[in-house]
C-alpha cells in the first residue's frame, strides 16, 4: 500500500534535513512544537551538503542516504542550489535517489491571511519522475531543438493510482485529471488513458478530465469546484504554484514528495530566504504544515489536526504573526504561541 | 499593414467558419450586427466542424481563407480519440499564422477578484509543443516532441516587439522554462533576448512560467507585453481570461504574413452551453471588430467595438457567466441599438 499506518505507541524515526539559510530556524520550530503535542517521533537530522565522491563527483552524502533508507521518512527545509556550482540540484538529487515520483501540495486558504481568494481548499498531485523533465534534448541543426516528453504508462499508473489513494484517504471527493490530450493525443492521452483506469477501480471518488487551459481558466475564476487534481509533471510545476498563488504563496504551501515503498520527504517549497536568516524572523509555516502532512501520511491525524488548528488559530487571532504576515513577531515568539494552544488542548 | 484584396465595388469577402458549439448561433449575431453597422463585407461561408472534418472539408477551408486572406471562426471540436487531431491547430499551422494575439483588459462593471490588468499575450502559434509529432517507441512508453527553432522564436518575439512600439506598451517579458528545458527554451529566451537588444526603449524582462502563473494571480498588474511559446501562451491566456471576465468576452487572432484568422481568444466551441441563448457574444463580436480594423474597416471597427463595451460597462446588460440574467439576443440588441444611433447621426 502507499501510506502505511502506524499506531502511535512505537516512537518512529524520521530524518530532518534542516537545510540552509532560514532552515535551522524553521526547523527547530517545528521539532519544538512536535514536542509540545507530544508527538511520538523522534529525530534524526542529517546534513545534505554535498561531498565529494572518489571518483571526484559531488553527492549526496552517504549518511543522509543511509538515514533516509532507514526511516523512509524526511522533513527537510530549504536548499540552497549553487548555480554552476558543479553539482546537481540536491532536490533533483533526492528526488532520484528515492524514486519520489508524486509531489503532492494542499493548497488551503488560511484565514486571516486574506488575499483576493477565500475558498481555496484543493490538492495539486504532479508525476514527478518524467515528462518535460526527461532531460533529453537535442539540437538537430543549428537554430533548430528538440525536447522530449517522455510518458510511460507505468508513471501514469503509479501517480493515478496514488491519486485516488489520497483522495480516499484524505476524505476527499473528486479526481480531476489535468491533460492537453487535445493537442498531445499520444502522450497526454496516454496519461488520460491510465487516469480513468484508476478511476474505474475507484467508484467511489468521482472522477473528472479537464483540459489544462480550462483548468487555469476556472481555477483563478472559481477555485472552490476542484478537489484533487493530477497530472503530468510539467502542469504540475505550473497548477501548483498558480495554487500556491491564489492562497498567499509558497510562504504558508506545504509539500511533500512520496515515494517507492513508503518512502516520502515532505518540505516547504519557499527559498531560503538568506536576507533574514538567522535573525528570528522567518515564518515556521510552511515547513510546520509539511509536517502536519507528514503526521497524516503517516496516520497520526490526531496530532496533525492539533497542530494545524493551533497554527492557524494563531493566525487567525492576529496577535502574533511574523512580518511576511504583516505581523511583527519573532519566529521564537510565534512558535511560542502555537506550543501554547497545542498545550492548552486536552 | 493589412494585404490588399480583390474588393468588388468596395465590398470585402470574408470566410466565415462557424464551427461547433455556439460559433453557429454567434456568426448569426455577428451577421446581424454586420448589418445593421452597414459593413461592406460579404461572408463566404465554409463548413468545418464535426460533421465536416475530413480532408475535403478541410482543404476547401484552407482555400477559402487563402482566397479572402480573413476569415472569422468558431471554434472545431475534435474528439481526443478523433484520427485527424485538431484541425484548428492544423489549419493555423499551414496558413503560417505565427502570431496568436490576445488582449486583455479589466472591464470596468464586470466583478472580478483584481482590477487594472491590461496585458497582451503574444503567443508562437505553430510550432512547441503543437508540432504534432508523436511516437510509441515500445507499448507505454510515448515520446512527444516539442521543437523550438530560432527562426520562428525570433519572428514572434520580434511581433512582440514591435507591437509594444507601434501600441504604445512599454515592457516585454519573456515567459520560459530555460531552467529545465535548457536547449529548447534556453534558445527561445535567447531570441528574445537578441531581439530586446533592437528595441533599447522597451523594457526586456524574463519570468520562468511557474512562478509567471503565481504572479499572474497575485499582482496581474505588473505585466505588459508577454511574448511566449505555444504551450505558455496557452496557459497565460487563459489564465489572463479567467482573471477579466472569462471565455465569453475576450477576442484573440492569429497573424501571419498573408493572412489573419479572428476567433475568440480561449478558443472554446462553448458545446455545453450551445443553442440556449445564454452564451456572451462580446469575444465574437469584439473579434468581429479586430477583423474590420484589420482590413482596413476603422470606422466600423470602432462603430461595433463601443457598441459591445457600451453594453457591458455601461447599460451592464449582462450574460449569466458576467453574473446577469440577459439573454445572448437581449445583449445583441443591445449592441444593435447603439449602431442604430450611432448610424442615424
Ligand atoms: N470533443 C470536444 N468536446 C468538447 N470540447 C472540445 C472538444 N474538442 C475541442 N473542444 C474544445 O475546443 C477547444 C479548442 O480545441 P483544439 O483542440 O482545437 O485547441 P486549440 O484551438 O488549438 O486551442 P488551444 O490550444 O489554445 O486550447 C478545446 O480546448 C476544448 O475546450
Ligand atoms: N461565448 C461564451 N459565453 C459564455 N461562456 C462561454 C462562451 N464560450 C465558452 N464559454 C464557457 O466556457 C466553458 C468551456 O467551454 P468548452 O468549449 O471548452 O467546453 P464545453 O463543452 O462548452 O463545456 P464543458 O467544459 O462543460 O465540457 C463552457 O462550458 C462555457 O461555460
Ligand atoms: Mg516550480
Ligand atoms: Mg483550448
Amino acid at each position: 500500500t502507499l501510506c502505511r499506518r502506524y499506531s502511535s505507541q512505537d516512537a518512529r524515526t524520521v530524518t530532518l534535513i534542516p537545510g540552509d539559510g532560514i532552515g535551522p530556524e524553521i526547523s527547530a520550530a517545528v521539532q519544538q512544537i512536535f514536542s509540545a503535542a507530544q508527538v511520538p517521533i523522534s529525530w534524526e537530522a542529517v546534513d545534505v551538503t554535498p561531498v565529494k565522491g572518489p571518483d571526484g563527483k559531488f553527492r549526496i552524502p552517504p549518511k543522509a542516504i543511509e538515514s533516509m533508507n532507514k526511516n523512509k521518512l524526511g522533513l527537510k527545509g530549504p536548499l540552497a542550489t549553487p548555480i554552476g556550482k558543479g553539482h546537481p540540484s540536491l532536490n533533483l538529487a533526492l528526488r532520484k535517489e528515492f524514486s519520489l515520483y508524486a509531489n503532492v501540495r494542499p493548497c488551503k486558504s488560511v484565514e486571516g491571511y486574506e488575499t483576493v481568494y477565500k475558498d481555496v481548499d484543493l490538492v495539486t498531485i504532479r508525476e514527478n519522475t518524467e515528462g518535460e523533465y526527461s532531460g533529453i534534448e537535442h539540437i538537430i541543426v543549428d537554430g533548430v531543438v528538440q525536447s522530449i516528453k517522455l510518458i510511460t504508462e507505468q508513471a501514469s499508473r503509479r501517480v493515478a493510482e496514488f491519486a485516488f489513494e489520497y483522495a480516499k484517504l484524505n476524505g476527499r471527493d473528486m479526481v480531476t485529471a489535468v491533460h492537453k490530450a487535445n493537442i498531445m493525443r499520444m502522450s497526454d492521452g496516454l496519461f488520460l488513458k491510465c487516469c480513468r483506469a484508476a478511476a474505474e477501480k475507484h467508484k467511489d471518488i468521482k472522477f473528472n478530465e479537464m483540459y489544462l487551459d480550462t483548468v487555469c481558466l476556472n481555477m483563478v475564476q472559481d477555485p472552490s469546484q476542484f478537489d484533487v487534481l493530477v497530472m503530468p509533471n510539467l502542469y504540475g510545476d505550473i497548477l501548483s504554484d498558480l495554487c500556491a498563488g491564489l492562497i498567499g504563496g509558497l510562504g504558508v504551501t506545504p509539500s511533500g514528495n512520496i515515494g517507492e515503498n513508503g518512502a516520502a520527504i515532505f518540505e516547504s517549497v519557499h527559498g531560503t530566504a538568506p536576507d533574514i536568516a538567522g535573525q528570528d524572523k522567518a515564518n515556521p509555516t510552511a515547513l510546520l504544515l509539511s509536517a502536519v502532512m507528514m503526521l497524516r501520511h503517516m496516520g497520526l491525524t490526531e496530532h496533525a489536526r492539533k497542530i494545524e488548528k493551533a497554527c492557524f488559530e494563531t493566525i487567525r487571532e492576529g496577535n502574533v504573526r511574523t512580518a511576511d504576515l504583516g505581523g511583527s513577531s519573532k519566529c521564537s515568539e510565534y512558535t511560542q504561541e502555537i506550543c501554547r494552544k497545542v498545550e492548552a488542548m486536552d | 499593414a493589412p494585404t490588399v484584396r480583390a474588393q468588388y465595388g468596395g465590398r470585402h469577402t470574408v470566410t466565415l467558419m462557424a464551427g461547433d458549439g455556439v460559433g453557429p448561433e454567434l456568426m448569426g449575431h455577428v451577421k446581424q450586427v454586420f448589418r445593421y453597422a452597414g459593413v461592406p463585407v460579404d461572408f463566404e461561408e465554409i463548413r468545418l466542424d464535426r460533421e465536416h472534418n475530413d480532408s475535403e472539408a478541410f482543404r476547401q477551408a484552407l482555400l477559402a481563407v487563402k482566397r479572402n486572406g480573413t476569415a472569422l471562426k468558431g471554434s472545431v471540436e475534435t474528439g481526443i480519440d478523433s484520427p485527424t487531431g485538431s484541425l484548428n491547430a492544423q489549419l493555423r499551422t499551414e496558413l503560417d499564422l505565427f502570431a496568436s494575439v490576445i488582449k486583455v483588459q479589466s472591464i470596468p462593471g464586470v466583478q472580478t477578484r483584481h482590477d487594472n490588468i491590461d496585458v497582451v499575450i503574444i503567443r508562437e502559434n505553430t510550432e512547441g509543443e503543437y508540432s504534432n509529432l508523436e511516437h510509441e517507441n515500445v507499448p507505454g512508453v510515448v515520446e512527444s516532441l516539442k521543437i523550438i527553432t530560432a527562426a520562428k522564436s525570433t519572428r514572434i518575439a520580434r511581433y512582440a516587439f514591435n507591437y509594444a512600439v507601434e501600441h504604445g506598451r512599454k515592457k516585454v517579458t519573456a515567459v520560459h522554462k530555460a531552467n529545465i528545458m535548457k536547449l529548447g527554451d534556453g534558445l527561445f529566451l535567447e531570441c528574445c533576448r537578441k531581439v530586446s537588444e533592437e528595441f533599447p526603449q522597451i523594457e526586456f524582462e524574463s519570468m520562468i512560467i511557474d512562478n509567471c502563473s503565481m504572479q499572474m494571480v497575485s499582482r496581474p498588474q505588473q505585466f505588459d507585453v508577454m511574448v511566449l511559446p505555444n504551450l505558455y501562451g496557452n496557459i497565460v491566456g487563459n489564465i489572463a481570461a479567467g482573471l477579466t471576465g472569462g471565455q465569453g468576452v475576450v477576442p484573440g487572432m492569429n497573424i501571419g504574413e498573408n493572412y489573419a484568422i479572428f476567433e475568440s481568444g480561449t478558443r472554446n466551441s462553448g458545446r455545453s452551453i450551445a443553442g440556449k441563448d445564454i452564451a456572451n457574444p462580446a469575444a465574437m463580436l469584439l473579434a468581429s471588430a479586430d477583423l474590420l480594423e484589420h482590413i482596413g474597416l476603422k470606422s466600423h471597427s470602432e462603430l461595433i467595438r463601443d457598441a459591445v463595451i457600451k453594453v457591458i460597462v455601461e447599460d451592464k446588460i449582462h450574460t449569466p457567466d458576467l453574473g446577469g440574467q440577459a439573454t445572448t439576443v437581449q445583449v445583441v440588441q443591445a449592441v444593435i441599438g447603439h449602431v442604430r444611433e450611432k448610424t442615424k447621426q
